[in-house]
């Protein structure tokens, strides 16, 4: 069983305002070295097989067309859960 | 001793039968009558205000599911506000792919008016059929207010019961009510005359360019983050110059369509 990470994050020329809320709390829990944040999502694509190029293709476009919208967001990366970090178990 | 309190029934108006629907109670013919759908998606909120406004617009308003791609016979579609799928994923991108909106894309491309309030907007963005896209408002708060619109473009299937430059006062409340574009996209929106209703003396979410709301390059598809469907009926709608809910601008926005549809017979 392999699982592909997707990664989107808001559009760096967009406004992230949840990024900032979080930059703004930080330094109440004494995290001052923190100067911005910028929020965004993590998904985790399970197969029953392992991840082929094809898989993998799928998941591109599927990051693509659904799990993003290009208008605001951009996909950072589309990869193969490695099992040295536990995702791949 | 407590007296029996007085009947209201007396005061109250007795509903009249209208068995053939509202256009036959408006004294219209069948043919006269006008039929405009409302989409109820799963987590849907407004599909019930949506059609009582299309009944006190004078239309005949059609329940549509979304997993029914079948628009039965409607001259217009209204895809109301609410909270479809509880925004997960994005506000309006899993309702995109409902069954009803493939066919509900094809209609707009083909003229039929369509109209997207609020989660409605959300979804016509992420349906590709308006450019933009909502982010979370500005102060990221839940907001609820009376707010004051400008109209810029009297002229689209949803706007022509106004006047160009008009302020009308139609209820907002969204937590996802950002608009924003790349200023590409915002300065043709604005040569061609695209932005259809401006937020006036504030903006309240942080909106580009103050944009409210936008239309197609035909005029036919029009998406705003405001609800015109809550100020249709004396007593529940914002107050206005002339008492306390008394607000009734967002007639305007059904009684367009409906003109724009019998026009076009």
């Amino acid at each position: 069983m392999g699982t592909v990470i997707v990664e989107v994050m808001p559009k760096p020329e967009i406004l992230d305002p949840q990024g900032k809320a979080v930059v703004g709390a930080l330094p109440r829990l004494g995290f001052t070295q923190f100067s911005a944040v910028r929020q965004g999502k993590r998904f985790e694509l399970t197969v029953d097989g392992p991840v082929t190029p094809e898989i993998l293709e799928a998941a591109r476009n599927a990051a693509e067309t659904m799990l993003s919208n290009p208008i605001i967001e951009d996909v950072v990366a589309v990869v193969e859960a490695s099992f040295d970090d536990g995702e791949g178990a | 001793m407590v007296k029996p309190a007085p009947s209201l029934l007396k005061t109250l108006p007795v509903p009249k039968p209208q068995p053939q629907g509202a256009g036959a109670a408006l004294g219209l013919s069948a043919q006269d009558t006008v039929r405009i759908g409302v989409i109820t998606f799963p987590g849907t909120l407004d599909d019930r205000d949506a059609q009582r406004a299309v009944r006190l617009a004078g239309a005949e308003p059609v329940p549509l599911w979304h997993a029914d791609a079948n628009l039965h016979q409607v001259d217009a579609v209204v895809i109301p506000g609410g909270f479809s799928y509880g925004d997960y994923l994005r506000a309006g991108a899993i309702s995109r792919f409902a069954a009803v909106m493939d066919t509900v894309a094809d209609a707009a491309r083909g003229g039929m008016p369509v109209l997207g309030i609020c989660n409605g907007f959300q979804i016509l963005t992420e349906a590709h059929l308006l450019p933009g896209s909502m982010i979370k408002n500005e102060h990221l708060h839940f907001i609820c207010r009376d707010q004051v619109l400008t109209v810029e473009n009297a002229e689209t299937a949803w706007s022509s019961e106004f006047t160009h430059g008009q302020d009308i006062t139609i209820p907002l409340k969204n937590q996802d009510g950002q608009f924003v574009a790349d200023d590409a996209t915002l300065d043709q929106l604005e040569a061609e005359g695209r932005v259809v209703f401006r937020y006036a003396g504030w903006n309240p979410n942080g909106s580009r360019r103050n944009i409210a709301g936008i239309t197609n390059e035909r005029g036919n598809v029009v998406g705003l983050m405001p609800h015109p469907e809550h100020a249709v009926e004396p007593g529940f709608g914002p107050d206005s110059p002339s008492g306390m809910r008394t607000g009734l601008d967002g007639l305007g926005f059904f009684q367009s369509a409906i003109n724009a549809v019998l026009a076009a017979r």
